[in-house]
Parts: structure tokens; C-alpha cells; sequence
């Protein structure tokens, strides 16, 4: 009932911090076909996915740029670390993990929240994941939780089965750039009827300056099971560019439900150009979360193919776009099996001229027979130099269909300010506490640490605001 | 004791002046009730105390406990010892009414009031007010009915023990037993410690919160002064009957 109390914020960049670990093997700058067989030879990859790599790499040259979106033409594709190898065997246990990452990571709570909260845990450093734990029941429940390198050598199949189905390399320059070079990223397989009791978490960080970052994340949650991942992520400051070009593919079989959780924090130097898809069948959920406070530039429409009669799909967003940061999100929801139902609510706060769009994609296909989709976006803009569009695109080929669309755009209700006032408290927190309000949707469907982690980072983004 | 002075206060709205000279002061342990008609200025006088910005004062002086509150921005004046139960409080979405409150709370305290004390102080609260705790975790006024707002006015000031409330037509839209209600709240903070300034049309409220002073307004400034049984006679002899007494050339917002 009462929010823990946040007002033990330091003012400086609380992830702004770096560490001084030497990678133990690195591709240096730039990218060519060798690179990319280095990489796959350096991770002892079967052949069928070193073909696929170099077949996107083949594709990723080939393809232009987004016609659409922020500008991205300051990104330095030669000074990029395609991969970097921090350390060469992953950690089972804490113990395991190297003491100067173990110190980044207990400063970003990464223990704590594995104890109080959650089922396992796989933290992600720079380009592969070091450090994992997986609880024992899990193994026992056929649950399988680990880095997508370790799939690949130990579930060949499964993995090939569904590698690259979702989001083929093709789909886009990103996502062709991730299939050639991807590395780290974490695979979960809950099998048939399984039901994950706590939500599995994975920790991100970027840590050195040009180095980027292609997680490959693949799940896939069988008939009736469910899953509920959360990811979160945050990023030192440097200050030469960033490139995050994830690729997610999730997907859920018939009666499934997932629930992914994404919070992403980059410094405000990093590119995030991600495209995270699902794909659901007969009567499956998939429900995307999603908050972006960081990056220069982020473009992230996550999608969800519904693919299966009564399935349903969920995104639920909020943008915090602040000084130069550039905030191109929004979602896809595709109709293609009859009586689908779909809901988008996007909530953007933009200040300090950051720019909060949503662009946005509803398709109802010729078999979407009694389906429905509902958007919702609501920005508030804090200041004249701030801007906010809302761009959906609809495309309906079926007559029995039906559709709600809202959008508004809101600024700080000079009413809702004198009315907090007048109770003593001061415009600065009073802002707060409406801005607060005005993303509670959100943050109340956070596992708690993560709720208090947000509300804490639009404090600090908030911090100064006012007057 | 406290005091809160009000000197020859003229108001203006959008450039017309609504307060034309208003004169009245208030001590803690005093409860005073202004009456008068619709469009008279009786609520242009709680949001320039209060200091909403739409309210303009142009001449006069509003003083607590000789501190100057015109010099003070409106959650200052609230830090100070001021409370207004507003008429039509703004609705704050994803802000639950118990966080507010303790927010609210804390703001005048140098270390934040221990959960446990607020919780219990809260309960004993919302009991007096017969408010259900669904209201705790009901968003700050958000779907609340007209009564359901007037007691959380009312909560709040339980909640806040300010010096000074000003009650702006606490009983429009209630029924006689959410009138009861909000009376019980109101003399519960009836201490040497609180003093109020109860604005109404209607005297009805005044059985229930019977005030020391009635003050009666009309044409923008305060036309007679009285105890309760001021607002008896005006009930009897309705606001017309009290102009024509009084000789003043003041038409009446509702008189055709």
C-alpha cells in the first residue's frame, strides 16, 4: 500500500560507472565475412549456423538503411567491436564470477534481486553471458534456462527449429547485422504444461565504449505452459557511440502464455535498434512490456503474430525521452487467425527537447474473422522544446472486424499542480508525483524492485524540472 | 494562538474585480462561517487565500501570524498552516489517495511520520468519516462521487491539522447523512489549536458545525456580522430580505 521512500538518488548518472576488466579475446574494430567466421569459429559453432551467419552477413550488406524513423546516419559502423570475449568459460555459480564484474553487478542489485524475487538468474556481460544459475527445480520441471551460445552446442535441435523462423535475417538491416555477428542473449524452453512459478530475470550492461552488443534471445514456451521473463538493462556512460542491436523471438504454443518484461536504461550515447517479435497460436497470450528511459536513439516496434484462432497479444510501453534522446517505439500487432484480440496502451513522457513518437502497425489479414484491436496512446510533453507524434498504421482486410483508437497528448494540469500544492507540497515533487501517476499503469505491473528501480531513474531524469 | 488577518482585500478574475474590500479575522479555537449569495465572491476569497493563480490579488494583505502570505507561493502557504477544502478538487490518476495523503503529511514534518503511527491515525480517520479502506487505494479522487470527495477533503485535513481550514461549500451536493458525516470530522478538529472558515449558502450545515461568528457577504465585500443566530434570520428572511434591510444597492446573481 505504501511506495518505500526514493529520495536516496545521487545526482550523477547512477549507472554511469565502468570497470577496468580486459576482454580476453576481441575482433577489433569494423566487420567483414572473416570476422564473422572468427566469431563462429571462436565459439566452435556446428556449421549449419555459420552458414546462416554468413548468409546474413551477405544480406545485412545488402539492405538499406530504415526508410523511416530518427536519423541514424551518425552511426560509425567501422569503430564497432563486433565481439568481444570477456571471459571463456560461463559461471554456474556466484563464486565462479570474477570479483571486480561481481562488484557492477551487486551495483546493479543483481543478487539482491535474485534472492528476494526470482527463480534463476543470467547476466549478461559485454558479448557473453558469464555468469548463470539456474535452481535446481527448474532442471527438474524440464525447464531449460541458459546463454543462446550454450543452446546452440547442447540443444542443436531445438534451437534449429526455431533459429531465425520469427525474425529470418532478411527482415531488416538490424536484424541481418545481429544473425551475422549475434552472440550472448538467453534461451528458455518451458515445456508442455509447465507453469514457471517466479519470473526469470536477465541482467544486460554494456560496458565497453564501442563495443556492441547482439543478444539473440529465443524462447519458446510449449502447449499450456507459462513463462513470465524479465529483462532489464542499464549502461555506462562513454563517450563514443553505442550500437544495441538485439534480435528477440518468442514463441507461443497453443493455450501458452509469456509474459516478457523489458526496463532499458543505455546511456544516452547508445543506439537501440531492436526487433523483438512473437508469435502466438490458438488461444496463447503474449504480452510485450517495455520501457525505454535511456539511449540516443531507440527504434523498437515489438510485434506479436497472431497466428492461432482466440489468440491474444499485449503491448504495454512507456518512453521517458529526455535531453537528445530520440524515442521511436511502438508496436505491431498482426491479425491472422479469427478472433484475435489485441491491445497497445502507449504512455510518453518527453522534456528538455527529447522527441517521444509512437509509430505503430495493426493488420487485420483476410482470416481475422470477429477479431479486435485496441490502441491507446497518451504523451505528456513537459516543455515547449519537446515533441511527441503519433503515427499508427492500419491495415484491414476483413470486414468483420472492429477497432478503438485513442490518442492524447496532455501537458502538467496547471489544476492538478495548485491542488497538490495547496496540500504542502512542492511544485517540483508535486510534477513528480503526476508524472509518477501518469506511468503507474505501467510501473504497477513491474515485479516491485523494478518498479522501485523506474520510479527512481524518472526521479532522477524529473530531478530539476521545475523552476 | 494563532492569527490569520485579512485587510482590505480586492480581488480580480480575468481582470474583473470580484473582492472589493474584505476585511475579517480569524484566531485558532474560532470557528467563523460566511454566507451569502451565489456569484458574491465568497470562493474568490478561499482561492486568494489559498493563492491560486488564477486569482489576482490587487490591493489589501493576508497575514499569518503577522507573516505575509502574499509573498509566499501556494505550497509555502500550506507549509504555513493553511487547509482548503475545495469545491472541485482535481482528480490525479496513478496517484493512490493514501500515498498522496502521507506524502502530503511528511511534507511538513522534518522526518517523515513513521508508517505505523500514520496508518493508525488514518484508520481512526477514515472510521470517523465512515470512508471504507478501498478509499486508501482508490486513485486521488479519480471516479469519486461528489460526496465521496467532500469526505476526502475532509480526511486530508484530519490527516494534515492544519491551523487554519477553509471549508468551500463542503455540503453542496450532500445528502443529510454525508452532511452529518463531514460535521463529525470538522468538530472533531475543534480544538484551541484550529481555527475554520466555513463558506455555504445554506445555514443547514451550521446545526451540525455551529459557528462562533457568521459573517455575511455580498457584492464582494462582508455587509453584517453576527453569531448563529444570523444565519437563523437568514434563512428566515432569505439573502433579499437582508440587502433591503441593509439599504445596499447589490443585485442578485439569481434575481431576474
Amino acid at each position: 500500500m505504501i511506495e518505500p521512500d526514493i529520495k536516496d538518488i545521487g545526482k550523477e548518472y547512477k549507472y554511469g560507472f565502468k570497470d577496468n576488466i580486459e576482454p580476453i579475446l576481441t575482433t577489433g574494430e569494423g566487420l567483414t565475412a572473416d570476422i564473422v567466421r572468427q566469431i563462429s569459429a571462436a565459439k566452435n559453432e556446428p556449421e549449419w549456423m555459420l552458414d546462416f551467419r554468413l548468409r546474413a552477413y551477405e544480406i545485412y550488406r545488402k539492405l538499406p538503411m530504415p526508410s523511416f524513423g530518427p536519423d541514424l546516419s551518425k552511426l560509425d559502423y567501422e569503430h564497432i567491436n563486433y565481439f568481444r570475449r570477456s571471459t571463456d568459460k560461463v559461471a554456474r555459480s556466484w563464486d565462479d564470477v570474477p570479483q571486480e564484474m561481481k562488484e557492477t553487478f551487486e551495483r546493479l542489485g543483481v543478487p539482491q534481486a535474485e534472492r528476494k524475487y526470482l527463480a534463476g538468474s543470467s547476466a549478461q556481460y559485454e558479448s557473453e553471458v558469464v555468469y548463470h544459475n539456474m535452481k535446481k527445480e527448474f532442471d527438474k520441471l524440464g525447464i531449460i534456462f541458459m546463454d543462446t551460445d550454450s543452446a546452440v552446442q547442447q540443444y542443436p535441435e531445438l534451437v534449429r527449429k526455431y533459429f531465425g523462423k520469427l525474425i529470418p535475417p532478411a527482415d531488416n538491416k538490424f536484424a541481418a547485422l545481429n544473425s551475422a555477428v549475434w552472440s550472448g542473449g538467453t534461451f528458455i524452453y518451458v515445456p508442455k504444461g509447465v507453469r514457471v512459478p517466479m519470473p526469470i530475470q536477465s541482467y544486460f550492461r554494456i560496458n565497453a565504449g564501442n563495443s556492441g552488443q547482439f543478444e539473440r534471445t529465443l524462447i519458446i514456451v510449449d502447449e499450456g505452459a507459462s513463462l513470465n521473463y524479465v529483462e532489464g538493462c542499464t549502461a555506462p556512460n562513454y563517450s563514443a557511440d553505442s550500437l544495441h542491436a538485439a534480435v528477440v523471438e518468442v514463441n507461443v504454443l497453443p493455450n501458452a502464455y509469456c509474459r516478457y518484461t523489458t526496463i532499458q536504461n543505455w546511456s544516452n550515447n547508445v543506439y537501440s535498434l531492436e526487433t523483438k517479435r512473437a508469435r502466438a497460436l490458438e488461444n496463447a497470450t503474449m504480452e510485450w512490456v517495455d520501457g525505454n528511459l535511456g539511449s540516443k536513439v531507440t527504434m523498437k516496434y515489438p510485434s506479436v503474430y497472431l497466428d492461432g484462432q482466440g489468440a491474444k497479444g499485449t503491448m504495454l510501453s512507456i518512453a521517458f525521452a529526455g535531453k537528445n534522446i530520440d524515442s521511436d517505439t511502438g508496436a505491431r500487432m498482426i491479425h491472422n487467425a479469427p478472433k484475435t484480440t489485441s491491445s497497445i496502451i502507449s504512455k510518453s513522457l518527453c522534456k528538455d527537447g527529447g522527441i517521444a513518437d509512437y509509430r505503430g502497425y495493426v493488420r487485420f489479414g483476410r482470416k481475422s474473422d470477429g477479431s479486435f484491436a485496441h490502441v491507446e496512446c497518451d504523451t505528456i510533453i513537459m516543455d515547449e522544446q519537446s515533441s511527441s507524434d503519433t503515427i499508427p498504421y492500419n491495415e484491414v482486410l476483413n470486414g468483420n472486424v472492429s477497432m478503438e483508437h485513442e490518442a492524447k497528448v496532455s501537458k502538467i494540469s496547471e489544476e492538478q499542480l495548485y491542488y497538490l500544492q495547496s496540500r504542502g507540497i512542492s511544485e517540483q515533487k508535486a510534477t513528480e508525483m503526476i508524472v509518477m501517476g501518469f506511468v503507474e499503469p505501467f510501473t504497477k505491473e513491474l515485479p516491485m524492485e523494478y518498479a522501485v528501480e523506474l520510479n527512481r531513474l524518472i526521479e532522477y531524469q524529473m530531478d530539476g524540472s521545475v523552476g | 494562538m494563532a492569527v490569520l488577518e485579512i485587510k482590505d482585500l480586492h480581488v480580480a478574475v480575468a481582470g474583473k474585480e470580484i473582492l472589493q474590500g474584505v476585511n475579517l479575522t480569524l484566531r485558532t479555537g474560532e470557528i467563523h462561517a460566511i454566507m451569502g449569495p451565489n456569484g458574491t465572491g465568497k470562493s474568490t476569497l478561499s482561492e486568494a487565500i489559498m493563492g491560486n493563480p488564477k486569482y489576482e490579488v490587487t490591493q489589501g494583505e493576508i497575514l499569518l501570524d503577522g507573516q505575509d502570505l502574499l509573498q509566499m507561493a501556494v505550497d509555502e502557504r500550506a507549509r504555513a498552516g493553511l487547509f482548503l477544502a475545495m469545491q472541485y478538487p482535481a482528480e490525479i490518476p496513478g496517484v493512490t489517495n493514501v500515498n498522496f495523503i502521507r506524502d502530503a503529511v511528511n511534507a511538513r514534518r522534518e522526518k517523515p511520520m513513521p508508517i505505523r503511527e500514520f496508518l493508525q491515525e488514518f484508520d481512526q480517520a477514515l472510521a470517523t468519516l465512515d470512508m471504507t479502506e478501498k478509499m486508501a487505494d482508490r486513485y486521488l479522487n479519480q471516479g469519486f462521487s461528489g460526496g465521496e470527495k467532500k469526505r476526502n477533503e475532509i480526511l486530508q485535513m484530519m490527516m494534515i491539522k492544519p491551523k487554519f481550514a477553509i471549508l468551500d461549500e463542503i455540503d453542496s451536493g450532500l445528502d443529510i447523512d454525508a452532511l452529518k458525516v463531514v460535521a463529525r470530522g470538522v468538530n472533531q478538529m475543534r480544538t484551541p489549536a484550529f481555527g475554520a472558515l466555513i463558506i455555504t449558502h445554506y445555514q443547514r450545515l451550521l446545526n451540525y458545525i455551529v459557528p462562533d461568528y457568521v459573517h455575511v457577504m455580498m457584492g464582494g465585500r462582508i455587509v453584517q456580522h453576527g453569531g448563529p443566530e444570523l444565519a437563523q434570520k437568514l434563512e428566515a428572511e432569505g439573502y433579499a430580505g437582508l440587502r433591503d434591510e441593509l439599504g445596499l444597492d447589490i443585485k442578485l446573481v439569481d434575481e431576474n
